[in-house]
């Protein structure tokens, strides 16, 4: 590839006994991109972010990150990237600065960059109050973003997440997106693991990821124009019902609950009124039917009923 | 749907660690059948809530009733009418399929002459009717999830508590745990949900959310987002996370936040608020590419809802 400060996956695989949790994996991931790995627990998201950190070694096929090959040269990998394990080894029994203080001597940050590297870390973490604490005392997300911060308190090219935002509660993930985003925007090149669909979206394309394989990859937009058929928003009285008139229906594709609202997947935005009509018929008259784009479950969901 | 006695009822009800108020004079109820959300960011007070609800901590002071039963007097009675599942649960997984909903069985002391017919109603519901003799840890997770929810409503709980229950799930595997869901509140179930993902916020029929132990917010998700009353603009500029620096401390500028490649402020006016935006962003040297109003996300609720209750609890 050419462009050496992305990421260039080949073949990858990984097995653990007869189990391939990773399988022929192709893709590549541009400088400055910020790539999301989509997919539910077990697609093989963790598996493959560590062979990518070069702690874990591949049964086949290759990765190279900024032009260092995981396979050759391990050691090199991890000293041009970031890793963000969702079990990422923070010291319990140390403050939150000394935690940083840590990280930067084990990756030799020069003393006089340390101060306004910690200083730009903590105007997005909004750690800054709790530097005195154990790090033992943080909750759940505080815990998260002092992850993140050591994991970056050196320049690295290229930053690997793994599920940075699971069990963190949305407001501390606002913090973290941040923190990501100021890395973007610095040039550096993201890689961020999620099993929740509505994250795909923030990402600017996204690997969606099920069983070891490549679903689908593209970007959000993209992969939502790609769904056969369109999304009708149907809003009503009684969704529930609605849903069990409409599940079984020919016409209808898929017909799921979205809160009090009904998504019901159709071929094309001609079978609106079929739909309404039934509605109709069944004395469960809609207030407003609009098609809408496919969400990233309808495209997930599509892409595994083809995969299968 | 309804009935005279909610099946969940708390008033008033309140938790006190030494001086600390976890949980203040909180009140709502559930009706029977409903699909209850419970929302608030860590350390709100939603866990101590439950507890007290499950009938596992006393309340300081208040009241409240499970299934018809005191909280505080009837707590055998409450353990024995309620469920419980999380996406911990943890269900053995070097016993089969069967062996896990017999040890259920065992410990919600089902009488023996129901135990065949529960097991097969469980086997049926998760999806592994003739496969009782699996080793529970080779089954996929979305097995797995129907599966030890079968085992925590094996005793037919009137109350159901969930914790995050489809967290990491496929998207397929979890729209069919809801509409396992949907058919036990028709067959008069009441399920209390706690999450922190929208996701699964969106299956509620109700919305309750917490923040430094009050109850800030009660009502339909399309209620609580019609309720925001702030404009929510979506702004294209240059540098995403410079332009959150240079709005956060903005007059009129309540929040900003990334939100992808976008910035998302939510502001108190918005036509006083553009023309400041514009110049904050001028004199910071960066690049407005567009700016436009966009409805808010479920989540934007939730975070406007906290902001406006004092903002989260820190730590």
């Amino acid at each position: 590839m050419n462009d050496v400060s992305g990421i260039c996956v080949r073949e990858l695989t990984r097995r653990f006994g007869d189990t391939v949790a990773v399988d022929a994996l192709s893709f590549d991931v541009h400088r400055g991109e910020l790539f999301g790995i989509v997919g539910p627990d077990g697609a093989g998201k963790t598996t493959t972010l560590r062979m990518l950190a070069g702690v874990l070694r591949p049964s086949a096929g290759d990765a190279s990150l900024a032009g260092v090959s995981v396979v050759a040269n391990p050691e090199g990998v991890k000293q041009t990237i970031a890793y963000m394990s969702q079990r990422f080894g923070l010291y319990a029994d140390l403050t939150v600065m000394e935690n940083l203080d840590f990280y930067a001597d084990l990756y030799r940050v020069p003393k006089a960059e340390r101060a306004a590297r910690v200083e730009r870390l903590f105007e997005f973490s909004n750690l800054g109050p709790f530097k005195d604490r154990l790090a033992g005392k943080l909750s759940g997300g505080m815990k998260q973003k002092l992850g993140l911060s050591c994991a970056l308190v050196h320049q690295p090219q290229i930053l690997l997440l793994d599920e940075p935002t699971f069990g963190v509660d949305p407001i501390s993930r606002r913090d973290l997106w941040l923190i990501v985003h100021d890395m973007v925007a610095q040039g550096v090149t993201v890689v961020v693991s999620t099993a929740y669909m509505d994250e795909a979206e923030r990402f600017d394309r996204v690997a969606l990821l099920y069983h070891g394989r490549l679903l689908a990859l593209d970007t959000p937009t993209a992969l939502s124009k790609a769904l056969h058929g369109v999304v009708l928003v149907v809003e009503l009285a009684d969704a529930r019902a609605a849903q069990r008139l409409l599940r079984d229906h020919p016409r209808v594709i898929r017909a799921v609950l979205f809160g009090d609202q009904l998504h019901v997947v159709v071929a094309s935005a001609h079978e609106a009124p079929t739909i309404e009509a039934e509605l109709r018929a069944a004395n469960l008259p809609p207030h407003r039917i609009k098609a809408m784009p496919a969400t990233m479950e309808d495209v997930f969901i599509e892409r595994m009923s083809e995969a299968a | 749907m309804t009935q005279a006695v909610p099946a969940v009822v708390a008033e008033s009800l309140t938790r006190v660690f030494g001086d600390f108020v976890a949980v203040d004079r909180v009140s709502f109820e559930v009706a029977t059948g409903e699909i209850f959300g419970f929302l608030g960011p860590n350390g709100a007070g939603k866990t101590t809530t439950i507890k007290m609800l499950a009938g596992l901590l006393l309340p300081s002071s208040g009241r409240g009733s499970v299934a018809g039963f005191d909280i505080a007097t009837q707590s055998d009675e409450i353990k024995r009418n309620i469920g419980y599942m999380s996406q911990l649960f943890s269900l053995y997984g070097d016993l089969t399929v069967a062996e896990n909903i017999a040890f259920f069985s065992g410990m919600y002391s089902l009488p023996r002459l129901r135990r065949a017919e529960r097991r097969d109603w469980a086997l049926e519901v998760a999806g592994l009717a003739g496969q009782a003799d699996r080793i529970t840890r080779d089954l996929p997770l979305g097995f797995k999830q129907r599966l030890a929810l079968g085992c925590a409503v094996l005793h037919e709980p009137s109350v159901l508590f969930l914790d995050e229950p489809t967290s990491g799930v496929d998207p397929l595997s979890r729209r069919r745990f809801w509409e396992l869901i949907d058919t036990l509140t028709e067959a008069g179930t009441t399920v209390f949900v706690s999450t922190h993902y929208m996701e699964e916020a969106e299956y509620c029929d109700r919305l309750a959310l917490m923040n430094r132990g009050k109850l800030i917010a009660l009502d339909t998700p399309a209620r609580l987002r019609a309720n925001v009353r702030e404009p929510l603009l979506e702004l294209q500029t240059n540098d995403g996370p410079k332009t959150v620096e240079a709005l956060r401390d903005l007059p009129g500028v309540l929040e900003a936040a990334m939100f992808g490649r976008a910035v998302h402020v939510a502001v108190t006016d918005r036509t006083r608020a553009e023309r400041s935006i514009r110049s904050r962003l001028t004199e910071r040297g960066l690049l407005l590419q567009s700016l436009q109003e966009v409805a808010p996300s479920l989540e934007d609720t939730f975070v406007a809802e906290v902001r406006a209750a004092g903002g989260a609890p820190v730590d």
